[in-house]
């Protein structure tokens, strides 16, 4: 595990409003989320907590209000915040014609940063998919899918911001407490972590998790 | 060791990326390439086996059918990688979203367009066509089919979110490309009716010029309302 800290802004979101399809999912909402926070995001189905999360990484226009990545708004120098950012959606971003690690080569690669395939491989074997690694993922459980979308949280050079929609899904046991203990190592070393879940989590009441219900 | 990776290696990484599943799943090239060669024999049975006529007709002929083959695929430039989650990440890469839509394009030409366009020799000289006519065949596809797929980017951008996507793309991107069937046959004609070429590469040039700096930016316009 790469220990080294990382410089994370601070991520502010200013009186947003989401309307999708003609409804108004969520108002006026401000919010400020210092590093070393995880935001913990609640609701019920359709509350809109993924279109949050795509607001927050800029994939999503906001029908009012901004987001504020340290004193600028994320969309003056969207180069600089992709670089800082890393946005796993609610499917897995994974090619099933490819390997694990051809996928988080590429991945990688995306993210800003040319990784060798021993960087990959580290970063598998962490998450405990060694033995997945040269699979092709058309042949792997949901599960493992979602474990090898995760692995890119462990490759070297990690990004401040991680923006994880429903990262809990699919998870056994083991790999839902490998997922939690990697949430806290990661704002302890200064970033942030914005997820949404339905389940609740052991990590639920600690003293960096702030908790939003939609 | 992991280093940061430049604007340039990005862009070529995508056009690896986007070759690699091309090479992994062949069926979607290779379809393209058959019913090119099928529509292409369909022509002489429905018309007849009189040389002199086929002669006439084969260059618009190839043209058409390698335009309509090339349709074939261009939906899928971005819709497995909409669906997928991919597309989301190639938004948030630090590349600007027209250059890597450029790349994807690119990607796009060569598994589909520049194959076509090196099958084309061998379909026209089933037509008897002079071996230099054949010549100006190939080079007016080669500037061409990344018109089609630069254009065609455009409206694979625009119908992604919308059911039955891959019809309405024909019905929009068809009238588009006209021009390029145009001086794109027209300039085999030219040639073997002995007027030369030159006028009409020209302009096919001068049209891939323009479509290279302002497609990648519409398409970009196009995903990004389509992934709102």
């Amino acid at each position: 595990m790469n220990n080294s800290l990382v410089m994370s802004k601070t991520l502010r979101l200013e009186s947003i409003t989401c309307m999708r399809g003609g409804k108004t999912l969520f108002e006026d909402l401000s919010l400020e989320i210092q590093p070393g926070t995880i935001l913990r995001i609640a609701g019920d189905n359709g509350s809109g907590k993924s279109s949050l999360l795509r607001i927050l990484c800029g994939l999503l226009p906001v029908y009012s209000g901004q987001v504020f990545w340290g004193n600028d708004s994320i969309h003056y120098d969207r180069d600089e915040f992709n670089s800082e950012l890393v946005y796993l959606g609610h499917i897995p971003a994974l090619k099933a014609d490819l390997t694990a690690i051809e996928n988080l080569v590429h991945l990688a690669l995306l993210g800003g940063f040319s990784i060798s395939t021993a960087d990959a491989l580290r970063a598998l074997d962490q998450a405990g998919l060694a033995s997945q690694a040269n699979r092709s993922i058309r042949t792997l459980s949901q599960g493992q899918k979602q474990r090898i979308a995760l692995a890119r949280l462990r490759l070297p050079n990690p990004k401040a911001l991680w923006i994880l929609d429903e990262p809990f899904n699919a998870l056994d046991q083991q790999a839902n407490q490998a997922l939690q203990s990697l949430l806290i190592q990661h704002v302890e070393r200064g970033g942030i972590v914005a997820i949404s879940s339905h389940q609740s989590l052991a990590i639920d009441d600690g003293p960096q998790v702030m908790r939003l219900s939609l | 060791m992991s280093h940061s990776a430049s604007t340039l290696s990005i862009f070529t990484g995508i056009i690896r990326h986007d070759l690699q599943l091309a090479l992994r799943r062949k069926s979607d090239s290779l379809s393209a390439l058959i019913f090119f060669a099928v529509v292409a024999s369909l022509f002489p049975l429905g018309i007849g086996p009189e040389t002199n006529r086929l002669m006439q007709i084969a260059p618009g002929m190839l043209w058409i059918a390698a335009l309509l083959a090339a349709m074939l695929s261009l939906h899928k430039i971005f819709a497995e990688d909409f669906l997928d989650g991919s597309l989301d990440q190639v938004l948030l890469t630090k590349l600007p979203l027209s250059l890597a839509v450029l790349a994807k394009t690119i990607a796009h030409w060569i598994s589909s367009g520049l194959l076509l366009a090196l099958l084309s020799p061998i379909l026209a000289l089933q037509f008897n066509l002079p071996i230099e006519s054949v010549g100006v065949l190939f080079l007016s596809l080669l500037l061409g089919t990344p018109l089609l797929s630069l254009i065609g980017s455009i409206g694979a951008g625009l119908t992604l979110a919308s059911r039955g996507g891959g019809t309405l793309l024909s019905l929009i991107i068809l009238p588009l490309v006209a021009p390029v069937l145009i001086f794109g046959a027209g300039a085999v004609e030219a040639y073997q009716a002995g007027l030369g070429f030159t006028a009409h590469f020209s302009l096919l040039g001068a049209m891939l010029a323009i479509a290279l700096f302002l497609a990648p930016l519409a398409t970009a316009a196009s995903l990004r309302i389509a992934l709102e």
